[in-house]
């Protein structure tokens, strides 16, 4: 692989960009890997690409029935933040956070990471008691948030109303060093290091079923034929119900939409992410100038990535009072994915019923953020058997009553 | 969008209407049962991409219970019916089985 750099961007503007190689390889499908991952998403690059950094598990297949990225990655609002409750959740997702300070360095390819800061506004009483307390929580977890008032809010964007009556600024919950990244360039970038390392990125592949033998996983078939494996990592997001049907049991998991939009790009405006869970709404500006919103998700089960139309209209109409500037503006695309719900709004990270077989999943609404972070850990539980950042997040946890709660404080969480 | 048609009073109406209220046909198991069944009583999801039961509710209109039969891939509604029962009846799995045929969903085909 050509590294890229400063250097080589200058040598081939000289010579007419004639030099560029491609980023990854398309292969056809061997015979057999060592691990198959089915989800070429963000998790499951990752896990792929901790295998072989981590662990030297090089003979390697991520499998993708569209294009890799083309799922939740890339159609979330890229916020990342670590300011979670719990002390699993801080563990996995607070690694996951500092990996994205070095992830554009470790993967010589730009992911964009811009640690620009994330609020959440409290716009309620409850919120800002909320707040407190998971301030107090993530002091104790070595996170480094803080609890900020209404001036300081007002500083930190100045084209915020802080008035209510009906959506009043309490104060926030501000991770300076929180921000954002670039969603594609984080598959795009795990994708070159993993086809680098001479693993096998099979696109248009889908897996249709899983094969078994005596309660062990052997392999998979595909739309590109049958692949053999010794370990299967399933790592699909909002098909996690699916492909655990192909396997032979139930998931803790309803999967529904979810959406965003973006508006018409205007000059610079706000240079931090703004979320206001109160209102299912959040917001933040892009590079090219577009205000990123995110709104709720949809009250049903479906797989039919659009998402219902009066959540943009309720998720706007919030935000409008909170931010009366972007009543002006007009919207240019909106978009869906489907996201993977558990009941404590934490992910699953876990051996399964079928021996061999893995499964990552449960990120739901917000796992962009945590993509370094559950490669790593779930690197380590397929090769090891176990991993700490992973313990906590088994699937027989429902069992055992031992919930991670992150639902407690806000509805929505991105 | 979704639209759906009580069956309780007759109303056709899209989603904001109503209120879904999860997986129908549901056993419910007491303290008495098996921690397996429990378990999947309490967490363990029909997820379907394809054929799906649910229970739904016309909050801003009559106030009822009813099912719905639906697909959760095109959000085409198969028909509704009364929440007085355990099993789908008999013409909605038919009106089914003409758009799906094959189909299964836990017990039932
Ligand atoms: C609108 C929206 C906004 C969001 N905003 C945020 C945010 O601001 N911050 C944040 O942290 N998170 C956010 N999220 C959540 C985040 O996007 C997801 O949690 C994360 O991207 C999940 O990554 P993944 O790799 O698990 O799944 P995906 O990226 O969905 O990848 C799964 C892949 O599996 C493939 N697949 C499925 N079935 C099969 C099969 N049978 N065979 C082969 N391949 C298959 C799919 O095609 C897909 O590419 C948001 C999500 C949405 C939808
Ligand atoms: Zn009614």
């Amino acid at each position: 692989m050509k590294r890229y750099s400063v250097f080589a961007v200058a040598r081939e503007a000289a010579r007419y960009h004639t030099g560029w190689e491609r980023a990854w390889k398309s292969p056809a499908p061997k015979k057999k890997y060592d691990v198959i991952i089915i989800g070429a998403g963000g998790h499951g690059l990752a896990t792929a690409y901790y295998l072989g950094k981590n662990h030297g598990i090089r003979n390697v297949a991520i499998v993708e029935k569209g294009w890799l990225g083309g799922g939740n990655t890339g159609r979330n609002t890229t916020i990342i933040r670590s300011n979670y409750l719990q002390d699993p959740s801080a563990a996995i997702y607070e690694k996951a956070r500092s990996l994205y300070e070095t992830m554009s360095q470790d993967l010589n390819y730009n992911v964009m990471y811009s640690p620009r800061g994330v609020m959440m506004l409290a716009q309620t009483e409850h919120e800002v008691r909320g707040y407190l307390r998971t301030a107090h929580a993530n002091a104790l977890q070595g996170v480094d948030t803080r609890f900020i008032q209404p001036d300081e809010v007002k500083k930190l964007v100045p084209i915020i109303n802080l008035d209510g009556p009906r959506y009043p600024v309490l104060g926030a919950l501000w991770q300076a060093r929180a921000g954002t990244a670039r969603h594609d360039a984080v598959a795009w970038g795990y994708a070159r290091a993993c086809s680098d390392m001479g693993m096998d990125v099979i696109q248009q592949c889908e897996v249709t079923s899983i094969r078994q033998t005596g309660g062990k996983v052997t392999g998979v078939d595909t739309t590109k034929g049958s692949i053999d494996c010794d370990k299967l990592g399933i790592v699909v997001a909002g098909h996690s119900g699916v492909v655990a049907d192909m396997a032979g049991f139930r998931l803790p998991i309803e999967s529904v939409a979810l959406q965003a939009l973006v508006s018409e790009p205007i000059k610079p405006c706000m240079d931090v992410v703004v979320m206001a869970n109160t209102v299912h709404g959040y917001m933040s500006q892009s590079d090219k100038g577009e205000m990123v919103i995110g709104g709720g998700a949809d009250g049903y089960n479906n797989y039919t990535q659009r998402g219902s139309f009066h959540h943009i209209e309720e998720t706007v109409r919030a935000l409008v009072e909170t931010f009366p500037m972007i009543s002006r503006l007009k919207m240019l695309r909106q978009w869906g994915g489907i996201v993977d719900m558990t009941g404590d709004r934490s992910p699953i990270l876990s051996k399964t019923p079928l021996e061999g077989c893995f499964i990552n999943c449960g990120w739901g609404t917000g796992g962009f953020k945590a993509i370094p972070g559950s490669g790593w850990g779930m690197a380590e539980l397929m090769a090891k058997g176990q991993s700490p950042l992973t313990d906590e997040f088994s699937l027989y946890r429902f069992r055992e009553g031992k919930f991670i709660d992150e639902s407690v404080a806000a509805g929505v969480a991105h | 969008m979704l639209i759906l048609e009580c069956p309780c009073c007759g109303v056709r109406g899209e989603e904001t209407e109503f209120h879904g209220g999860g997986e129908a046909h549901i056993k419910r198991s007491g303290p008495g049962s098996s921690d397996e069944a429990f378990h999947d009583y309490l967490f363990a999801k029909e997820n379907p991409r394809g054929v799906h039961f649910e229970r739904w509710r016309h909050v801003y209109g009559c106030g009822k219970w009813f099912h719905a039969a639906r697909c959760t891939q095109t959000l085409e509604v198969f028909g509704t019916y009364s929440a007085q029962t355990t099993e789908p009846p008999q013409d909605i799995k038919d009106k089914i089985s003409a758009r799906r045929p094959g189909w299964t969903w836990r017990e039932f085909a």
